[in-house]
């Protein structure tokens, strides 16, 4: 069986193949890593700062991103969380007015440096966005999209990580009769799952998640919540979110973010229920935003 | 209870109604009996509109709207009449033959002795010319569009678009100048082989005519492509010419397919370049070196020549316009088709 996993041997995460992903149970946080001893950050960032052009989108935050967990970015509208989230895979280089100072390190390399290679980067740090945006190709093709650029691959193992991608994203049941069919074809969640599945399939580190519900019906919804928790185990993962049930359900810490500063980052149970600052209990308690 | 600001108002404010500049324009309104009265005494001045003019004059602006719209279609369809009706008198004449006309492999009207009405020199010569336009249009056209679309900076692209534009202004007997005076001379300076008036010369003219067509119809093409798709893209990893080749070209096949069709029709059809630098020698050819004569070529030759009008030649001038019609509405059709299909998919 492939592991399509990272092939670097620096690699952090476990290389479980796709298919053996268990299912969330009680049970499993003991599993987890101890919250306050020896967590290693997947993702940190330093007196990080922000600019599009004069306009200061993030104010000197610093925070960790624990490896294997869901860090939840919460806030209203504007307050940088989304901001922050593309910095991680520099998908805002394509925007020609921001910069950024600071550090934001994955795995204590600087993601700034102007020597970093952002192909490798985005391959190791996978996104999945706001409104499912599958090609408009089969849904193998969408798959296979990641691995053809990174890697040349005999045709069965091409075959077989776009299986193993596909049942990681719990899509597999649905769609093995219609490999070849167009994506377009899918409903709005399926579609989703496919991104999910895509972004997966390059073996990625820490998959960052720009609001992926925000375009779903209740179910569709539910459904990716579920998956989230099941990639939480091979998966650093990073959502950005404005349903704050949603942050409370999936995410094992959360930051919340306020006019361009993180205000708070914690554990999701000690934000949600005995935060530390009167703006977040407002915020979370839907007082305002 | 009229309010306060009305009396600096110029104009008597005869309906009652608050001014929407006074300052307390919410609190006359409708609420109080007078100026409900008045409101309704105003609203009836003047003389009423009569009901069957209104209508009357509705009914004429229709129809002359519907005429306009119309126009276009009843131009297709006289010229196409017309086509036809001297197409079926040249084909009556005791000299021309259909089976000759389809089947014959010579075109030699104005011979004298000997003529023959085959079509295919002439289609060849067409082909030919139409084939070296869409070999240089089509890549150049379509790799400056990527370009303009992908990677050119923005200041980049406010320079070259417009000068590509201009370049679809130039007059095409400029541009029939153009390929005689520099292209000719340079393909026979490139090779001895080049006659004096070739189909390459006029060719790769014609193709410096439909680039701006190419591009800027692949370009619109590209840009429609959603940025959503680039980003995904973007973030797999993929360098800037996977996203143009591999995810943006796709999506955008459709639209550049039209605009290839839509340039080769503009190829087929141009006549002025064609007329100056291919010649007058109609021959089945393959060999762009040699001289060849087009279609819409012959048909100037006719009738700017001393054919008399009605002469056999003459005559069969409208059976080859015909044949040209046919042709290029055959690719309209095909690329309407294609356009259609590929956006019902993608939406």
């Amino acid at each position: 069986m492939s592991t399509p996993a990272s092939p670097t041997p620096a690699s952090p995460h476990p290389a479980v193949p796709f298919g053996q992903l268990r299912k969330p149970e009680a049970g499993n946080e003991a599993l987890r890593p101890d919250p306050n001893a020896g967590r290693r950050s997947a993702i940190s960032a330093k007196a990080f700062s922000s600019w599009y052009g004069s306009f200061q989108a993030l104010h000197s935050l610093s925070m960790e991103v624990p490896v294997n967990e869901v860090t939840a970015l919460i806030g209203p509208s504007g307050c940088g969380k989304s901001t922050f989230l593309r910095w991680m895979n520099r998908m805002n280089d394509m925007i020609s007015s921001a910069r950024a100072e600071g550090t934001l390190d994955l795995h204590g390399t600087n993601l700034l440096a102007p020597s970093t290679d952002v192909v490798e980067l985005r391959r190791r740090v996978g996104m999945v966005f706001q409104k499912p945006n599958p090609f408009p190709k089969s849904i193998y093709d969408n798959i296979a999209y990641g691995p053809r650029l990174h890697r040349s691959m005999g045709r069965s193992d091409l075959d077989d990580l776009v299986e193993q991608a596909l049942k990681a994203a719990a899509l597999w049941n649905e769609v093995k009769d219609r490999l070849r069919a167009s994506a377009l074809g899918l409903s709005g969640g399926q579609q989703q799952r496919l991104c999910i599945a895509r972004a997966i399939a390059v073996g990625p580190e820490v998959l960052l998640m720009d609001e992926p519900c925000s375009a779903l019906d209740p179910r569709s919804t539910a459904a990716i919540e579920e998956l989230i928790s099941q990639l939480s185990e091979q998966y650093t993962i990073v959502i950005v979110t404005h349903n704050m049930q949603q942050a409370a359900r999936v995410s094992d810490r959360t930051a919340f973010f306020y006019e361009g500063r993180l205000v708070e980052c914690d554990e999701t149970e000690r934000i949600f229920t005995r935060p530390k600052h009167k703006q977040t209990e407002d915020y979370v308690t839907g007082r305002f935003g | 209870m009229r309010p306060k600001g009305m009396s600096s108002v110029p104009l008597p404010n005869l309906s009652g109604l608050p001014t929407p500049g006074s300052p307390n324009a919410d609190q006359g309104g409708l609420g109080s009996q007078r100026s409900g009265d008045l409101l309704a005494r105003a609203a009836q001045r003047g003389r009423p509109r009569s009901g069957p003019a209104r209508v009357l004059t509705e009914r004429l602006i229709r129809w002359s709207l519907f005429l306009c719209a119309t126009l276009s279609v009843i131009t297709t369809f006289t010229i196409i009449l017309i086509l036809l009706k001297e197409t079926v008198t040249f084909f009556a004449m005791p000299e021309a033959s259909l089976m000759d006309f389809l089947f014959g492999l010579e075109w030699t009207p104005l011979v004298g002795a000997e003529v023959h009405f085959g079509i295919w020199p002439l289609v060849c010569g067409t082909v030919l010319v139409s084939a070296v336009a869409a070999a240089f249009a089509l890549p150049v056209g379509l790799i400056t569009a990527v370009y303009l679309s992908e990677y050119a900076p923005s200041k980049v692209r406010a320079v070259l678009k417009p000068i590509l534009e201009i370049l679809a202004g130039v007059p095409t007997v400029v541009y029939g100048f153009f390929a005689l005076s520099v292209i000719t001379p340079g393909l026979k300076w490139f090779h001895d082989g080049f006659a004096s008036f070739n189909a390459a010369s006029a060719g790769l003219a014609v193709g410096i005519m439909i680039l701006p067509i190419v591009c800027s119809l692949s370009e619109d093409a590209l840009r429609a492509v959603p940025k959503a798709l680039r980003e995904g893209a973007y973030a797999l990893g993929s360098t800037r010419f996977d996203v143009s080749v591999r995810v943006v070209l796709p999506a955008a096949l459709s639209g550049i397919v039209a605009a290839f069709l839509l340039a080769i029709t503009r190829a087929i059809g141009e006549t002025m370049i064609v007329a100056l630098a291919a010649g007058g020698r109609p021959q089945l050819t393959v060999n762009p070196a040699n001289e060849t004569q087009t279609m819409t070529a012959f048909m100037v030759q006719i009738f700017t020549g001393d054919a008399q009008a009605g002469s056999v030649e003459y005559q069969s001038s409208y059976a080859v316009a015909f044949v040209l019609f046919v042709m290029t509405l055959g690719l309209t059709l095909v690329g309407n088709a294609i356009l259609r299909r590929f956006r019902e998919e993608y939406d």
